[in-house]
């Protein structure tokens, strides 16, 4: 086919104009993948990082803030839960398992979980999969830490390394727990979960390091030193929520009701699932916002295209004319013009999908470390390839218009052009 | 009179419906082989006469018969193929599709006539080789201008380009409409010379059209297109 060629070499001579409309298309093309990426990949990690929990109890306040903090760390939250409160429920004959979680201390930019062995035991992610150490184990003694895989990476800890908790969130603060040094005693496996990034600690150590400390700050003139403290009786005065297994499914609402129902202190029972739900049907409006948005931005990209070869119609005439001497039918000059479009929108395809990829090498190890979503990278899925096929569809039919132009101009032309 | 390159009969041809007719030809005949010039003041319908020739516009009514087809009866896309085969094109200038390298401009007719294609190939083994031939009779140094993009070339350069392009494959019939008319008066002569060799060589007929008198010398015949042209008197 000799349109083919002659629409690469046209386009080729038109090289600055042909890039900036392939660049145009290909970064909407890569923006539409990417929204979409990061949605499929944030929703399967999410669903992804807990399993196998009944219910999870938090102090009363809303249960999209209560999943969020207990389980992706994400926000803080704004009540504690009495131990005693903790004890009674967890107690209760129809509760098979429960883990404490205690939050509200960082290290180094990784937050801190105060928690006991029974998290070790019985937190499952990814379709109940148990937590695994990829070096030591739980924690011996009252200083003992473990650290989520990729805490320890990026931190370039290993076994017995001494590590010092920074009390609060903020990564540098000035009020570091210098005087209480941990020590790492087990390395978790990767899991893709927040539990990569959190440095896990039991909950008497929590209680420990902040014996001296009463509401965020020392207290002036007290210091008890690390060798006092292993001395000391540590039990935990509160713990931010907990995550409950039950021996049946089916007592599942019946506790949460006790728990919402829970006479001594507001607290909150959710059902993760449906927390997650919420959350998605929260997000729903940004996501459709994002598609949309998305969508517009590649219509853009295709606008643009369409302008410019619009706009050379006019100078192409004398090509046009002499083509047709040569012996082009009216529809070789037809093809030419669809070609190109779709050339151009293809080009801008592949391309948006390389930079995508290129992005996401980039920006893999940043969102792993800002968000806690891990990207993968794989091969590209079926509704990328679907997009990828719209918009070289969408450029071909876009191409029709130019392409349609072209045609009556060089039927009513001929093979001379009239100036 | 077999042997006719081209045969008008009873034309008539009107650009568009309630246009007056540009063209009213009741006879014309090219003989095989003869080098004709068609003479007539702007807005006469030359080019108009070139495009019905070319099969781009079709008579209202009559026959145009090149090598005794009847291009006005064939189809469209029949047509542009039966042009492409048999017709070689010169224009006034312009000629040159700016994004083909020399080489490519030449031979860009056949990739839409396989006949010619199948000549060229014949000739010189490949469509490069023969591209390069054709150049060489004009006296263009093809690889000195290579490197160059076609638009860059002179205008008496671009024009020799065109004979090439037209004559590769060797079609029965070469048209030019005022391939001169862009050119210095001193290298009108050599251009036609060139042009006159090479058609001689391909065995082509010409019809060339014109208006400079001063060349009329050189051709086997020179009509003044009202001669056969009944249009313009009756209007
Ligand atoms: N493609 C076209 N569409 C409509 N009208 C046309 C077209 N080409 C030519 N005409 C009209 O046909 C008539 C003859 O024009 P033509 O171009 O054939 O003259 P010409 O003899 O070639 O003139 P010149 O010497 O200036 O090239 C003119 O009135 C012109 O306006
Ligand atoms: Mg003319």
């Amino acid at each position: 086919m000799p349109i083919v060629l002659l629409s690469v070499k046209s386009l080729l001579n038109r090289r600055a104009t042909a890039a900036l409309t392939i660049l145009a298309i290909a970064i909407s093309v890569a923006l539409v993948l990417g929204v979409e990426k990061l949605r499929t990949e944030a929703k399967a990690s999410f669903a992804n990082t807990i399993s196998g929990t009944d219910l999870i109890v938090g102090a009363r306040g809303g249960a999209i803030q209560l999943l969020l903090y207990s389980v992706f760390r994400i926000g803080n939250a704004t009540n504690n839960i009495s131990w005693e409160s903790y004890r009674d429920l967890a107690a209760r004959p129809e509760v098979a398992w429960t883990i404490p979680l205690s939050l509200g201390d960082s290290h180094r930019g990784f937050r801190v979980l105060g928690t006991n062995a029974d998290f070790f035991r019985h937190y499952r992610f990814a379709r109940k999969r148990q937590l695994t150490f990829a070096a030591g184990g739980p924690f011996a003694e009252l200083f003992d830490t473990v650290l989520g895989a990729d805490a320890a990476e990026t931190l370039g800890y290993k076994l017995g390394d001494p590590i010092v908790v920074q009390h609060g969130l903020g990564q540098g603060g000035f009020s570091k727990h210098e005087d209480k040094p941990f020590r790492a005693s087990g390395i978790l496996a990767k899991t893709g979960t927040p539990v990569d990034r959190t440095v896990l600690v039991s909950l008497e150590a929590v209680e420990a390091i902040h014996v001296d400390w009463r509401g965020g700050a020392r207290v002036p003139g007290m210091t008890v030193s690390a060798e006092e403290v292993r001395g000391m009786d540590f039990q935990p005065r509160a713990i931010t929520a907990f995550q409950v297994g039950l021996k049946s499914k089916l007592a599942v609402f019946a506790f949460q009701r006790r728990v919402n129902e829970y006479r001594k202190e507001p607290l909150l029972a959710i059902l993760p699932g449906a927390a997650l739900q919420e959350l998605w049907s929260l997000m729903g409006t940004a996501e459709t916002a994002l598609a949309a948005i998305s969508i517009a931005v590649v219509v853009t990209g295709l606008l643009g295209m369409l302008t410019i070869l619009l706009a050379s119609l006019n100078e192409r005439r004398r090509e046009m004319a002499i083509l047709r001497s040569v012996g082009a039918r009216p529809l070789h000059i037809f093809g030419l013009f669809v070609v190109e479009a779709s050339a151009l929108a293809a080009s801008g395809a592949v391309l948006g999908l390389a930079l995508l990829y290129l992005l996401l090498v980039v920006a893999q190890p940043i969102v792993d470390s800002r968000f806690g979503l891990y990207l993968t990278i794989g091969a590209p899925t079926m509704r990328d390839l679907t997009v990828i096929a719209l918009v070289v569809a969408a450029g071909f039919v876009a191409g029709i218009i130019p392409a349609y132009q072209a045609y009556r101009q060089s039927v009513a032309d001929g093979m001379i052009v009239r100036t | 009179m077999a042997g006719a390159a081209v045969r008008l009969s009873d034309v008539r041809f009107r650009w568009r419906e309630g246009d007056p007719l540009v063209l009213k030809i009741a006879a014309f005949d090219v003989a095989a082989g003869e080098r004709i010039m068609i003479k007539g003041p702007s807005g006469s319908g030359k080019t108009t006469l070139l495009n019905l020739l070319g099969g781009v516009a079709v008579p209202q009514s009559g026959r145009v018969s090149i090598m005794d087809v009847d291009i006005a009866s064939l189809r469209g896309a029949r047509r542009d193929a039966f042009r492409a085969d048999h017709i070689g094109f010169i224009f006034q200038m312009f000629n040159l599709v700016p994004y083909l390298s020399l080489i490519d401009n030449v031979t860009l007719p056949c990739r839409f006539a396989p006949v010619r294609r199948q000549r060229a190939m014949a000739r010189s083994g490949s469509l490069k080789a023969e591209a390069r031939r054709l150049l060489g009779h004009m006296e263009l140094d093809a690889d000195a201008l290579a490197s160059r993009p076609v638009a860059m070339l002179s205008m008496g350069q671009q024009q020799r380009v065109a004979v090439a392009r037209s004559l590769i494959g060797a079609p029965e019939l070469v048209i030019a409409d005022e391939p001169t008319s862009a050119l210095d008066a001193d290298i009108r002569r050599s251009f036609l010379d060139l042009l006159f060799r090479e058609v001689g060589e391909a065995g082509s007929t010409l019809l060339f059209v014109s208006h400079d008198a001063s060349l009329e010398g050189a051709f086997d015949r020179a009509i003044p297109l009202s001669e056969i042209n009944e249009a313009g008197t009756e209007r």
